[in-house]
Formats: structure tokens, sequence, C-alpha cells
């Protein structure tokens, strides 16, 4: 896909939405309540609609070709681009499933180990220290010092015994 | 004045708590090492740190996260000379005569350079947000709800006018910002709005953080992974004490006009859409313009490194000028900052110097001690902060990330928001590429809130009559730039047309 192209799906994208915004808006009051002033749709309603105008800006501009966008016929993403990138923000999808399929500190476990083996290449000794340790520094951080518990699902009971010599 | 020297000796001596102390030493260090990593500057240390600030007081907080925007514009410089990447947009005209000096083998006398211009772009700059603030909180009492969104929406002007991004784009990131701000329930009616598919998540509305983090945490870093690929080597420093005395005699080479850089950059840094980048390249130009010898500019001129270091010194701490005395922030970090004073339960504003004066004192305060400190710990570590820039990208990049989940889930400690930050990298990074400016965006979701609630007392207290905009004065005057503001790019476009015509 050419960054033309990109460019007036992004646009057809972000009209879609701002519409989308001005139909939910509209399900409250757009206009002028008496002493109670401005209903509480309107503000948001008419920031939506500012939206649609600014797109449909973009998508007259991408016809008449005056952005450089407009104009760019280079893909939008390279395959090595597709592949770095694709596969960090596969990496971070992964480790939120991960943390509602086994709570945070397992997915980081799985994360880093992911990413130090397997795109880092790192070696075993030190994808090892740092799966292991980097997860008992965010406990320490957030679940001891900052008294924030982050989700564990069903791992959850594993980590009484830590909390009662915490708290004890 | 002499009101002025007794609230600051209290400045510097709430500065001067253990804490405080300690907070000053710990992000200026932290700024530093997030400002050398390419792809990372103040904003993104800021927003991803600020969840681990709610451990200690508000006023450490903000002297802890005003360190890190400070050390950060020190650290910028470090990538810009050793890896010839700029930390941040902010240290790119650092790069124009760093890069070369490192490849002529002078890699130390550039970073030093950098540290000292630094310093003096902080003094200047510290003394005037000192000599400017108490007089500008004085004249903001006098704003009211009316005066308040006038005033906004003069700083979203700044953005069309001054910002130098495609209009339309610029125009929809305010505007999503100030949307994104609406969900939740009504400030008035209490009626929830905007809530999606009737998810529980929207209710609570949608943190400034969760953005912030999104933007400047995940898109950032996959931005940096498709320009780097994830290859980036650091050119070899030699370094010792003894070549730190012999390089600080280069100071008056540069002195002139790194004070001249130091005091423009302040101004330009309290313009809203303006800040430490455009402040940076202003002072390398002027630098170039007042040299004798402008052709070796470019080429390895220590007066090329020391001037944009200057300015975004004192653009940084220009922004923040704003953001204490009219609650608009100056930047991107200080619209973070901004939000994370109001988490802390604080309302940014000329009220901020009768209510806290503690608080306000305490971080003009921590910013001498602050520029000092950072001089201080960056000379001393550059061999250090050298040996960590070349450490492979693919261990700082998980860190990153992870730092970005458990900051996006602890604010409001639910999954929900730890999606939307993902969905908010990823669609902020695919926005970017296509020339979308993701800053206002930050900005407009944090004076959102403020903006509806100004704006809803205004009309009320008029009868829905518009005109109360234009009837008062300050109000009026704030208007009327903000239409000149909206109206600079397209005067500048007949004049081009104009000039072209007739060449």
């Amino acid at each position: 896909m050419t960054v033309r192209t990109a460019e007036i799906l992004m646009a057809i994208l972000c009209g879609l939405c701002s519409i989308g915004l001005m139909v939910k808006s509209a399900e409250l009051n757009i206009g002028w309540i008496e002493d109670r002033g401005l209903g509480a749709g309107a503000w948001p309603f008419w920031l939506a609609a500012g939206m649609l105008l600014a797109t449909i800006t973009t998508a007259v501009r991408w016809f008449l070709k005056m952005t450089p966008e407009s104009r760019s016929l280079d893909l939008y993403m390279s395959k090595d681009t597709v592949t770095i990138v694709g596969i960090s923000a596969g990496a971070i999808l992964f480790l939120l499933i991960g943390t509602h399929l086994i709570g945070l500190y397992g997915a980081l476990i799985l994360f880093l180990f992911f990413y130090l083996k397997f795109i880092g290449r790192h070696t075993w000794l030190l994808t090892s220290i740092l799966s292991i340790c980097i997860p008992i520094f965010i406990f320490c951080l957030f679940e001891w010092a900052l008294k924030i518990p982050l989700p564990k699902a069903w791992t959850e009971p594993m980590f009484y015994p830590i909390y009662d010599l915490m708290y004890s | 004045m002499d009101s002025i020297i007794p609230l600051l000796g209290a400045g510097l001596l709430e500065a001067m708590q253990p804490v405080n102390f300690m907070m000053i030493i710990i992000g200026c260090t932290i700024g530093l090492l997030v400002g050398a990593m390419p792809g990372l500057g103040s904003v993104n240390g800021v927003a991803i740190l600020l969840p681990i600030t709610f451990l200690v007081p508000p006023t450490s907080a903000i002297i802890f996260l005003a360190a890190i925007y400070y050390g950060a514009m020190y650290g910028g410089a470090i990538s810009s000379i050793t890896l010839g990447i700029p930390g941040a947009s902010t240290a790119v005209a650092t790069v124009f005569d760093g890069r070369p000096l490192a490849q002529q083998g002078k890699a130390d006398k550039a970073l030093i350079a950098a540290a000292v211009a630094s310093f003096i772009g902080g003094t200047v700059s510290v003394v005037l947000f000192t000599l400017f603030a108490p007089p500008l909180a004085i004249f903001a009492l006098k704003f009211g709800p009316t005066e308040e969104f006038s005033l906004m929406v003069l700083a979203f002007a700044t953005f069309i006018g001054l910002g130098g991004d495609d209009i339309p784009k610029t125009v929809f990131s305010i505007l999503i910002g100030l949307v994104l701000a609406t969900v939740g329930f009504d400030i008035i009616s209490g009626q929830p709005r905007l809530v999606f598919g009737d998810i529980a998540g929207f209710l609570h509305g949608i943190n400034f953080l969760v953005l912030a983090i999104g933007i400047y945490g995940i898109g950032e870093m996959l931005w940096t992974l498709e320009s780097t690929q994830g290859k980036i080597t650091a050119h070899n420093v030699k370094f010792s004490f003894r070549s730190v005395f012999a390089h600080l005699k280069d100071v008056k080479q540069y002195l002139g006009t790194t004070i001249l850089g130091s005091a423009i950059g302040f101004f330009v840094g309290t313009l809203p859409a303006a800040g430490a980048t455009p402040a940076s390249l202003m002072s390398y130009g002027l630098a170039k313009t007042f040299s004798k010898d402008p052709d070796s500019f470019g080429k390895g001129n220590i007066a090329g490194v020391a001037a944009p270091e200057a300015g975004n010194n004192a653009a940084s701490t220009g922004s923040m000028l704003p953001m204490i005395t009219l609650g608009i922030p100056g930047s991107p970090t200080t619209a973070i900052l901004l939000g994370g004073m109001i988490i802390w339960g604080l309302r940014p504003g000329p009220l901020l110097f009768s209510e806290n004066p503690d608080f306000v004192w305490g971080l003009i305060g921590s910013l001498y001690i602050a520029n000092v400190a950072t001089l201080f710990i960056n000379i001393a570590f550059i061999p250090v902060f050298v040996k960590v820039l070349q450490l492979p990208f693919t261990i700082l990049a998980p860190i990153i990330y992870i730092l970005c989940v458990v900051g996006g889930y602890a604010p409001t400690q639910t999954m929900h928001d730890v999606w939307l930050m993902f969905l908010f990298g990823v669609v902020g990074y695919l926005l970017r590429k296509l020339n979308y400016p993701v800053a206002p965006a930050v900005l407009a979701i944090v004076l959102g809130p403020l903006a509806e609630r100004s704006l809803r007392q205004s009309l009320i207290g008029s009868h829905g009559d518009a005109m109360v905009f234009l009837d008062r004065p300050i109000s009026a005057t704030c208007i009327g730039l903000a239409v000149a503001l909206m109206c600079y790019p397209l005067f500048q476009k007949w004049k081009r047309k104009h000039f072209a015509q007739t060449a």
C-alpha cells in the first residue's frame, strides 16, 4: 500500500470515527437547556463535527494532491518495517492476553523470554537473568513500595505466602 | 524583588529537604539516561514514570518529574554526539556539529560544551522564571472562566499557527484529544457520555496518562524501531577528568551566543506550540548568524553544539511558566506534569502561588539545584551513559514496553485502560506516519475538562450569549490573538506566492 492510499484510507476511517462520535453524542441533549446551559452532548457533538470537517478538508487536499503524503507513491510500510514493528506490537498483544490468562508476572516472564531470546538473540544466561529479575523488580516496586496490586489471574493464591511475609 | 528573595530562599530550603534532594539526584540521573536513549525524551520519561510518583508527597513528586525533564534536556546531547541520532527532537540541532566533532575524535569536547551550555541555558532561564512567574500569577488572578476558556483557545491556536504541521491534521488532533476528555460522566448533569458498548471502563473517563503513555511510550518505541531497524552503534569517546578541565577553557568561545540563545529559548519555550525544538533551532541559527566563521557550522564548530543545548534547556524551564501561573502547559511534557498536579489534588493556575506556596517555590528552588546537580552528574557519568547507549536495543525495548503496561495499569488499576493504551499507541504510530501531529492531542486531553467547564460556566453566566468572550478585554485580546495566529499560515502562504510572482 502506498502512502497516498494510506492517507485517504486514514481520512475515511477518521471521518467514520467522527460520524460515530456525533451519533453517540446526539443520544444526549446537544442544544441549550433553559437555566442549565449547554446539554451534556453539545460539547462532544460539535467537537466531533469539527473533526469531520477537518477530515473532509484532508480528503479534499488529498484529491487535489496538495500535501506531500497525497503525492507520495512510496510504500506506507516496507517489508522490514512490517516485520520489526509487527513482531513488537504482536509481542505486546501477547503480553496483554497473557496477563488475562496467567496473570501479569507469568506473562512478563514469557514476554521477556520471547523478546530477548527470539528477537534479541541474547544468550540463555542473560535471557534467564533478565526474565526473572525484571518481574521481581516490578513486584517490589508496585506491590511492595507503591501498594498497587497488579493483575494475577488464577495465580493469585500463589502470592499469598509472599503477602503474609510482606504484611506480617 | 525584595518579596521574591525570602520566598526563593524558602523554596531552596524545601528543595534541599533530604527526600526532595534525593528526588532531584535520582530524577536528574534518570532524565539524563532517558534523554540519551534514542527515541526517548523528557515527555516519554515523565509519562512512563508519573505513576510511580504516587509513592511520595506531591512536592517531591513534581520535583522528581521536573528533574527528569531537566536531565533529559541535558541527556539529549549525549546520543546526538556519540550516536549521531538525537535522543529527542529537541536535540536535533546538536547533531549538526556534535556528530562531526565526534568523527574528528573530539566527542569529549562536544559533550562538555553541551553540558556547560545546558547549565548556562538552565541558569539564565531559571532566573527569568523566578522574575516573571510572580507578576504573571498576580495578573492571572483577574481571570474568570471566560478568560480561562479564551486562553485555552489561544493555546490551541498556537499549535495551528506556529506548529508548522499540516493544519487540518493539527485541528483533528486537538479535537480528538478534547473529545476523548469528554468520555465518562458529564461534569454538570452527571449523565454518562460516549460510553461505547456500555463498557464500564469508560465510565471513569479516559485518563490522560493512558493516551500519553500509549503515544509517547508504545507509539514512540514502534517509531524508533522503524527508523533505526533496531541497529544503533555508539561512537567511541575518550574521556578523562584532565580533558574536562582543558575543555572548560573553551567556554569563552561560545559564552555570548549561549546567553543570547538561552534568553530566546526561554521566551520561545513559553509558547504552547513552540517548545524546545524550535528554541534550539533558533538558537543554532543565531549562533551561526553572529559567528565570525559561519561556514564552519555543520563541520564541527563548538558553538554549534553549545547554542542549541542552551536553547532547549532554557525552553524547558520556559514551558513551565504558563503551566504554573496560568494552568496552560507550554509543552507536551508540562501537559503531563499539569495532569499529574490535578491527580495530586492541586489546581494549577494563579491561585497555586497563594494556596500552595511551598509547592510552587519548592519547585522553583529545585530547578536551581537540579541545574547544578545535572551538570556534575552529566560530566561525571559521561563514560557510564556512553556504555549504557551501547546496550542492545532489544534489551531496552521490552523494559520500556513493560513499564508502559504497568504504568498504564497503575492509575485506575483496570486492564481496560491498558488495552486502550495499546490501541492509542498503535493508532498514534500509524497516524504519525501520515504526518498527523500527536502532541496537540495530549495537550487537549489534559486541558479538555478545564476547557469544557469554563465554556459552560461562561455561557450559563451570560445566559447563552457567546459574545461574552468578546465583551471582556482580556478574553477579547486572547480571542483576537487566536484568530490572528490561525490566519498566520494563510498570510505566510500569500506572502510566499506574492514574492514568487514579483521575483
